[in-house]
């Protein structure tokens, strides 16, 4: 209940805030909303010295808006709460599911404060915006101190259990949605745990169609399932160039958790973990290729 | 008995306003300067030999005052029912001696000037353990060669009972068919809101202190504080401020609680002790916890001709207050509402290495109820019959009452039918079931389940049950007229304040507004036993009600000589006493009570003052009764299960405050749908807690629970003047049935018998395969899987979110 | 190393040295005395700690005090001075816009309203409400629960039942299974809709 004593600074830039988190690593930890790691600190299963407070980065790092040649693009801040996400008529327009993700995330009081930069960045097996980054072939930027900055794709950027690619006092600052093309959909099917209601299984799917009505892109991120948040290439390869039937929804769902070691816990055994991957991913794909097809 | 306007009025609560503005007084939020912390140091292992303790690096921590362990505090508890004749319980001391015997027992405490300070020092204690194998399930315990858990109960065994009423072999003689289930009741935790806590002052000066405690029997608490403290029990006060939530589980004398009062007379500072939610997962008592195998033999209309059930209850490593007791309640219940004439019954209480377990709301009721209702249902399927009329075949019949069961219960009056009836009609049961086949025939599965109950509230009498269980009441007019009512049984949510009061409004006429009624405090007018088994109302109620009348008897004799009459020629209606046939000659309650205290007018052989004691203790235990039903969908390919309709019938008697009721009938079947799909407690076999936190431990939010149809039907008790029934377990007992029923109704055409709480998606997604690869289902179950999905349900089901 | 901070609590300034590790809670039960906010668990989950931030309801237990430096902060003590909650703001387009729900200017703490909308003995009408729809039992996680309800009624000033239970799934309550709960927010929905006039 109690964490222990640590350190605490506000810096009032993101160049402060770098090089805070630059100085002692391994003992600094950034913090954006804290629902993910104050629950930790007071468990004492995390016990940083210092604790480096982005809340005055808010206006710098937090909003949503467009981008790119022709505004096609949308950079959505890393420290937006999930309540703006859920809210935020941009996204609903142009990614819905990011918003019905955002929307249901924790509870009413956790999204007032979670963000996304910092579910991103604590990389929690079974939290939902990962999935829906790795559908969406986000691109995360990171920025570390000096102003140096790269980008990372969605897909290199979960390498396992609460561990991303940021490299030490790397901070992520803006994730970076591409724009979908016409007759694509996306939507997220999750079976959610009744008590901690993270993901047993969380499923985004994003598809797309060509003019020939076959499925042109796909890309299936799966939580929950792993020890780390993934695409399903399998599945995603059972569905390229072919007509997207039922039965073939069906059969590319069953591939969702090919090769994964699932988890096994309290709540779930592994074996039914895959087995509900299956039904989940086949729900999430049916969604998507609906709202593909509307939306032509 | 008078009892008008105020009873059976739905009032709102006189607690409400304090409780909605923050102003509510719970332990913690009391203030006393100079206040240590205390943390205590727990073990980690379920089994293990205690060695050195060093709390050197605890003690240099700034802001740390003390530390404590077993050589430093050697109180054993004695607040124990003690059920085996023949051996003493195992001694229960309030820090671990030489041994541990489940994850969380408490070692050392340390105390400081600081809550966050008290735990860091805690977690610099330093505890050398030996571990030892444990034994972490009845199974385990059970087992040749098990470790002990106490070295005097071999076998682990602490209690084993066997009650046979009638020839059962006979019964299986006649029988056409025995139908048999092994059930597996889970442990769960009563989670009250808020943890446990407690906060002790001793004056050394006047060699009194003060605990207040989250707690249900504060009395009890004070006679074993003041026991084992060496103290006059009219030295010690104990307080139950506003209390959150308690469910049985603060029934209790915890050591924690001990332990505060004892440092703080040891230290002569005051003393705080707020649990932590894990602590509280881990040490508060735990309720369930049974394994039951069951068997009826059955008549071909299902007709029940003998019952035989063996037992197993998990008693944990200690015996708490009632822990040895709530498995007796089930075999004293095992016959239910139903006229049995034949109970064979085995009970084997064990020890084990997890945490003591106790009371948790209906406390041993509930797992009888479970076995029969479980067990009725079996019998309809496997004979082809409704299970409605399956219960209706066995139903105590409304003429039988009161009714002695064959396991020697009386309950006092009931109708069982009527309720049942009330309850199918108002869920629509014939269309359901036209329903129920129509959806199967679109390969979707709806579940009709019934859960038919009668249970055993307000304890007594004190000589019949072996202990004491009257509860003491004070009804006391003020000199102005106003009233003061004060009872041994607290709150914790009941909202004694609101209908304590109407029955006193009720009885002497007077305006609900001027009466207050105050509890939980041993050192204001009275002792008292406490809160629990659904007592407040029969037996609280009883004394209130029976305080009240001698006080209204009182008040005529007060009027007769304000009045100049005779007392048989005066009448008292709506708070006046009038001489009759003369309208002018009356007087008021509050004139009568003025002048009761003045005392002046009053003629010499009628003493001053205007209040009465009394101490009821009940004649016989109170049965309600009631059906609920519960309405699900199952989605076989994931298992999840929504509930679509839930109907309760409930008869308590005669309400008090029908919004109490329902209140207390939501939240009890909030509970019971919780114990069917969603808690459990989980040791591993090393007898390490899986369920810690509420990140497992799943308790029901408001989007779990569906909207509750409830209705009642009123049949009088007979065992106290107000003609109540308790009502505060009632709906947990009849609504875990209905829920597990419902759901497996809906899996019978998967050839599914049983599958054990809670009722988690993997376990009916389990179910329903293991079932299919005996044959027959297999074409149902490959249907649901292979069937390309549609779009989710119509009926989204809890746990899956779609989109 | 105690930190400075300063906070408007129930419309009152407060300014104080607090460890960093002193959780909002805290601050507010055992440094201020209010002690109507509640800890009921160790994880983040029972809600039952729930106040406003800047109007904004969030978990107490799990906000460090210093992470409210310069915020105002609303308990179940200064309910009753809040009127109907202010509509939600909406979104502003690009990247720097706040994402706070509500501008910490706009102060949340004037009653709004012609009649100040209170209840029985000056109550915000979600207490009232409470009251009148028997929506407490033991009362522990109501202060929670209510504060909830009127972040709840802010984003979605006449929610369905069905949104009314999805919305409280931060806050457990294991009295009253809910069902007076969901009448006590509906009754504060329609009590507030009747007094947001259309013209201020």
């Amino acid at each position: 209940m109690f964490p222990r004593a640590f350190e605490y600074v506000a810096p009032a830039t993101l160049d402060e805030a770098l090089a805070l988190l630059a100085e002692d690593p391994d003992e600094t930890r950034a913090l954006a909303g804290g629902h993910s790691l104050l629950p930790l600190m007071k468990l004492r299963l995390a016990a940083p010295r210092r604790l480096v407070d982005l809340r005055h980065l808010r206006g710098a790092l937090g909003g949503v808006g467009a981008a790119g040649d022709s505004g096609a693009e949308v950079t959505v801040g890393a420290l937006t709460t999930y309540h703006a996400l859920a809210s935020h008529p941009l996204l609903s327009e142009r990614y819905p599911v990011l918003c019905e993700v955002a929307g249901a995330i924790g509870d009413l009081q956790v999204r007032n404060c979670g963000t996304l930069g910092g579910s991103l960045a604590h990389a929690d097996p079974a939290g939902d915006l990962p999935a829906v980054v790795l559908a969406l072939d986000a691109r995360l930027e990171a920025a570390s101190r000096g102003g140096a900055t790269r980008r990372l794709d969605a897909a290199e950027f979960f390498r396992g259990a609460y561990t991303t690619a940021l490299a030490p006092g790397e901070l992520l600052t803006r994730v970076h949605l591409p724009a979908l093309p016409a007759r694509t959909g996306a939507a997220y099917a999750k079976f959610r745990n009744p008590a901690s209601g993270y993901a047993v299984v969380g499923i985004a799917a994003c598809v797309g169609l060509g003019e020939d009505g076959r499925v042109a892109t796909a890309r299936v991120g799966v939580t929950g399932v792993g020890e780390v948040a993934y695409r399903a290439r399998d599945c995603e390869a059972a569905l390229i160039g072919q007509e997207p039937s039922a039965e073939r929804l069906h059969e590319a769902a069953a591939r969702a958790a090919a090769g994964v070691e699932p988890l096994d816990d309290v709540y779930a055994s592994g074996e039914y973990r895959t087995y509900l991957t299956g039904v989940f991913a086949e729900r999430a794909l049916s969604r998507a290729l609906e709202r593909a097809r509307g939306a032509a | 008995m008078v009892l008008s306007r105020t009873v059976g009025a739905s009032i709102k609560r006189r607690e409400d306003p304090r409780l909605v503005t923050g102003q509510g007084q719970y332990v913690d939020d009391v203030r006393l300067p100079g206040t240590l912390y205390m943390a205590f140091v727990r073990s980690p292992h379920a089994h293990a030999r205690l060695g050195r303790i060093d709390t050197s690096a605890a003690l240099q921590q700034p802001g740390v005052v003390a530390a404590f362990r077993h050589a430093d505090c050697d109180l054993v508890l004695t607040t124990h029912a003690a059920l085996n004749p023949q051996k003493p319980p195992p001694p229960h001391p309030v820090l671990a001696h030489d041994k541990v015997r489940f994850v969380g027992e408490a070692v050392a405490m340390v105390l400081a000037d600081d809550r966050y300070v008290a735990r860091d020092a805690a977690d610099l204690v330093e505890v050398e353990y030996e571990p030892l194998p444990a034994a972490a399930s009845m199974q385990a315990a059970l087992a040749e060669g098990a470790p002990l858990v106490h070295d005097d109960f071999p076998g682990n065994v602490y209690l084993k009972m066997e009650r046979n009423q009638g020839d059962w072999d006979e019964a299986r003689r006649q029988a056409a068919r025995v139908v048999r289930l092994d059930i597996f009741n889970q442990r769960v935790n009563s989670l009250p809101m808020e943890p446990r806590a407690a906060l002790a002052e001793y004056r050394r000066y006047d060699d009194t202190l003060t605990l207040w405690s989250s707690n249900q029997v504060p009395h009890t608490l004070r006679s074993e504080v003041a026991k084992l403290l060496g103290m006059a029990e009219s030295r010690v006060r104990v307080i139950a401020p506003d209390v959150g939530g308690g469910f049985g589980s603060k029934l209790n004398v915890y050591p924690e609680e001990v332990l505060t009062a004892w440092a703080a007379k040891r230290l002569g500072r005051p003393v705080k002790w707020v649990e932590e939610r894990r602590e509280s997962l881990l040490t508060l008592s735990h309720g369930r916890g049974q394994i039951d195998e069951i068997e009826a033999a059955v008549a071909a209309d299902g007709k029940i001709l003998g019952l035989r059930a063996r037992v197993v209850g998990d008693l944990g490593a200690h015996l708490l207050l009632f822990t040895a007791l709530i498995p007796v309640l089930t075999i004293n219940m095992l016959v239910g509402p139903y006229d049995i004439p034949v109970v064979a019954s085995e009970l084997t209480e064990v020890f084990t290495h997890c945490a003591p377990t106790d009371a948790h709301r209906g406390a041993g009721r509930p797992e009888a109820t479970f076995l029969l209702e479980r067990l009725m249902d079996r019998i309809a399927a496997e004979l082809g019959l409704d299970p409605a009329d399956v219960r209706r075949r066995n139903f105590v019949q409304p003429g039988q009452f009161p009714y002695t069961s064959v396991v020697g219960s009386v309950y006092d009056s009931g109708n069982y039918p009527a309720a049942l009836d009330k309850a199918l009609q108002a869920v629509g049961y014939e269309q359901l079931r036209a329903e129920q086949r129509r959806l199967r025939e679109q390969g979707r599965y709806l579940g009709i389940g019934l859960g038919s109950y009668v249970e055993l509230t307000g304890v007594g009498p004190s000589r019949g049950f072996g202990a004491p269980v009257w509860e003491a009441a004070v009804v006391r007019a003020e000199p102005d007229g106003t009233v003061t009512v004060i009872s041994g049984a607290p709150s914790q949510g009941q909202g004694h304040e609101t209908s304590f009061a109407q029955i006193v409004a009720g009885e002497l006429g007077v305006p609900f507004e001027s009466v207050r009624v105050l509890t939980g405090d041993t050192a204001v007018g009275v002792t008292g036993i406490g809160t629990f088994g659904s007592r407040s109302m029969p037996v609280a109620g009883g004394a209130i009600a029976g305080a009240a009348a001698r006080v209204r008897e009182k008040a005529l004799q007060v009027a007769a000589a304000l009045l100049e009459a005779a007392p048989a020629d005066l009448e008292y209606r709506d708070g006046q006493a009038l001489v009759r046939g003369q309208p002018g000659k009356a007087v008021t309650f509050q004139q009568i009570a003025n002048a009761a205290y003045a005392a002046f007018m009053l003629p010499p052989e009628i003493e001053p003052g205007l209040e009465a004691t009394m101490f009821f203790d009940p004649p016989n235990m109170t049965y309600p009764f009631g059906t609920h039903v519960c309405v699900v969908e199952v989605d076989p390919r994931s298992g999840a299960v929504q509930i679509l309709r839930f109907v309760a019938v409930d008869d308590a008697g005669r309400i008090i405050n029908p919004l109490l009721a329902a209140g207390q009938i939501h939240g009890g079947i909030a509970q019971g749908i919780g114990q069917a799909l969603y808690e459990e407690i989980v040791y591993d076999d090393e007898g390490q807690l899986q369920t810690a936190s509420l990140m497992d431990y799943a308790l029901p939010t408001a989007d779990k629970v569906p909207h509750f149809e409830l209705d009642r039907t009123e049949t009088p008790g007979t065992t106290n003047p107000l003609g109540a029934k308790g009502i505060g377990e009632a709906g947990t007992i009849g609504s875990t049935p209905a829920v597990v029923n419902a759901v497996l109704d809906a899996l019978l055409p998967f050839g599914v018998t049983h599958i054990d709480m809670p009722l988690k998606p993997e376990r009916i997604w389990r179910a329903i395969r293991g079932r299919s690869a005996a044959g027959q289902d297999a074409a149902v179950v490959a249907a649901a899987e292979e069937a390309p999905g549609t779009a989710e349900p119509s009926h989204v089901p809890p746990g899956q979110e779609g989109r | 190393m105690k930190l400075p901070i300063r906070v408007t609590v129930n419309g009152a300034a407060q300014a104080h040295e607090v460890e960093p590790r002193l959780l909002l809670v805290h601050y507010l039960r055992d440094v201020l005395g209010l002690t109507g906010t509640h800890v009921g668990c160790d994880t983040s989950q029972c809600g039952a700690c729930t106040v406003l931030v800047d109007g904004a309801a969030v978990k107490s237990c799990t906000v460090l005090a210093v992470q409210t430096d310069g915020c105002e902060i609303t308990t179940i003590e200064g309910l009753a001075e809040l009127g109907p909650p202010p509509p939600t703001p909406s979104p502003q387009e690009g990247a720097g816009a706040s994402p706070q729900p509500a501008p910490a200017s706009s102060s949340p703490l004037s009653p709004q309203g012609g009649e100040g909308g209170r209840g029985e003995r000056g109550l915000h009408p979600l207490q009232q409400a409470f009251w009148d729809q028997h929506g407490l039992q033991c009362g522990y996680c109501t202060p929670g629960m209510i504060m909830a309800a009127y972040d709840l009624l802010r984003q979605q000033p006449q929610p369905s039942e069905e949104e009314i239970r999805h919305g409280l799934e931060g806050v457990l309550c294991r009295c009253t299974g809910y069902q007076h709960i969901v009448a006590a927010v509906q009754q504060a929905a329609e009590q507030l809709r009747a007094r947001t006039a259309p013209a201020k």
